[in-house]
């Protein structure tokens, strides 16, 4: 666990991600990242919160850190966001970690 | 807890009780073809003249760049044939990689490996659209007025299959083509992503840029009659559910406004950087040059041009007597594109279509033998008897 907070990762280039009226929505560009070619995705607002800031230089304890001085949310709860945020999208091959 | 969530284009409609500006966009690559097709309202020669005025490259980049801008989620790639367009992958890849679906319209004829090799990588997000012209090589070629035409098809259209490029088939209706259509359809229900039958063109349209008196003269003979339309439609054994479900709502008088269709909702560009509010309305009087709309131009053809247009009344007092009064809007494929290409007018009834629309009408039980139905009173009953 402790190795994950010092990971960083970045969105993958076989996604787009783009804001359409405030939403942000993520596009695959290859196959296999959806069930079906024209699948989306859409994150809600702690993933959009959270998204934002994995840009492949902060680390997910840097991450952490920033959100629980931006919002009000304990540090637990943005920390379990966090780490269930990174753990859905790397499934999903959306994000991957950035090698150092 | 889940943060991502899955959706399908048509489920994420994030403008919130308003209509998106742009949903597709639609954009006619080149009008050159490599078929000459018998029937067809828009092809030029592929080595026509016309290339030199159309789109740069890196325009069209620009006009996909702004319908990205509005939120535009898939662009449509049409012609003409597109595959014509030596830049036709760069621009696909660019539309990808701005986050946007691309549906593909081609007779496939001039697919390659690398191509099919880009579309397997790099899948568009939408079905190819392969438009098909015959089972064999004599109807084909006759059709399209190329020899080796279907060869050179059935070569595209073995790369999308064995690159597993998903694809859907279309195409136009003759009468003396009927004998293939079963071999058609079956060959068709086997490809995967046909789960019902194909798509059919039959009343075709007249030459749009009005251009060719002779080949519209052609195109007219080769339109199925009000009989055989009627006859091909409700070969679909869904037909009459489908018809009950649609005219439940898209039956009753237009009134006097030109456009009840959706023309300006969304756009289509035509090859030399033309906005037109459909594909078929290409009257000099009602398109916008984005050549000279800048970086906005889009957005302004959307939110200033096209709404004006919208507000058009028709003026035909043969229209206004008739179409206008006509409970059939729904069944009837009267608009303002339609009377350009047959009159030159924006507002005169197309007798063939009225024709159809009627044909289909007495088909279904809306009106009898000898009415014309704008003079129907009583078309809210007999609507809502054919509905329930």
């Amino acid at each position: 666990m402790e190795q994950m907070h010092e990971a960083k990762y970045v969105p993958s280039e076989d996604v787009v991600a783009r804001m359409i009226e405030d939403e942000l929505i993520i596009v695959p560009l290859v196959a296999g990242i959806g069930d079906t070619d024209d699948e989306l995705y859409t994150l809600n607002e702690t993933g959009k919160a959270i998204w934002s800031r994995l840009d492949g230089k902060k680390s997910l304890r840097a991450v952490i850190d920033e959100l629980a001085t931006e919002f009000t949310a304990p540090a637990g709860e943005i920390e379990k966001d966090v780490l269930g945020l990174v753990g859905e999208l790397t499934r999903r091959k959306i994000i991957v970690a950035q090698s150092a | 807890m889940t943060y991502a969530k899955k959706l399908k284009p048509h489920e994420f409609h994030p403008w919130q009780g308003k209509q998106p500006l742009l949903s597709r966009l639609d954009i006619e690559l080149t009008e050159r073809c490599n078929n000459n097709c018998l029937h067809c309202c828009i092809n030029l020669p592929e080595d026509d003249d016309g290339r030199r005025r159309e789109m740069s490259t890196d325009f069209v980049k620009d006009v996909i760049t702004q319908a990205s801008d509005l939120g535009c989620l898939t662009v449509r790639f049409t012609g003409g044939e597109p595959l014509l367009r030596e830049d036709l992958a760069e621009l696909y890849e660019f539309t990808r990689r701005m986050g946007m679906h691309v549906i593909l319209f081609t007779n496939g004829r001039l697919i390659t490996k690398e191509l099919a090799a880009l579309l397997a990588g790099f899948p568009p997000g939408r079905v190819v659209e392969v438009s098909v012209y015959g089972m064999r090589t004599e109807t084909y070629d006759r059709i399209v007025g190329k020899k080796g035409a279907f060869d050179e098809f059935r070569r595209g259209v073995a790369l999308l299959q064995e690159h597993q490029i998903p694809f859907i088939v279309k195409g136009p209706l003759f009468s003396f083509t009927k004998d293939e259509l079963v071999e058609f359809e079956r060959w068709a229900a086997t490809i995967p992503r046909m789960d019902k039958q194909p798509g059919y063109s039959m009343n075709f349209d007249l030459r749009s840029r009005r251009d060719d008196s002779a080949k519209n003269a052609r195109i007219a003979n080769l339109r199925a009659t009000p009989a055989e339309t009627v006859s091909a439609l409700s070969r679909n054994p869904l037909y009459l559910e489908g018809m009950k479900q649609f005219c439940a709502k898209f039956m009753g008088p237009p009134g006097d406004m030109l456009f009840s269709c959706g023309a300006g909702h969304g756009t289509c560009i035509d090859a030399y950087g033309k906005a037109q509010m459909c594909m078929g309305l290409r009257n000099p009087e009602m398109v916008y040059d984005l050549l000279n709309g800048g970086l906005t131009g889009l957005r302004h053809a959307l939110t200033e041009i096209f709404p004006r247009m919208r507000e058009m009344q028709a003026t035909n007092s043969d229209y206004l007597n008739r179409c206008a009064r006509c409970f059939l809007k729904g069944l009837c494929e009267q608009c303002p594109a339609k009377s350009w290409m047959e009159h030159g007018t924006l507002d005169t009834p197309v007798e063939y279509l009225c024709s159809v629309a009627h044909a289909q009408a007495r088909y279904l039980g809306l009106v009898g033998e000898r009415e014309n139905a704008w003079e129907v009173e009583d078309w809210k009953e007999r609507v809502k008897r054919f509905t329930v």
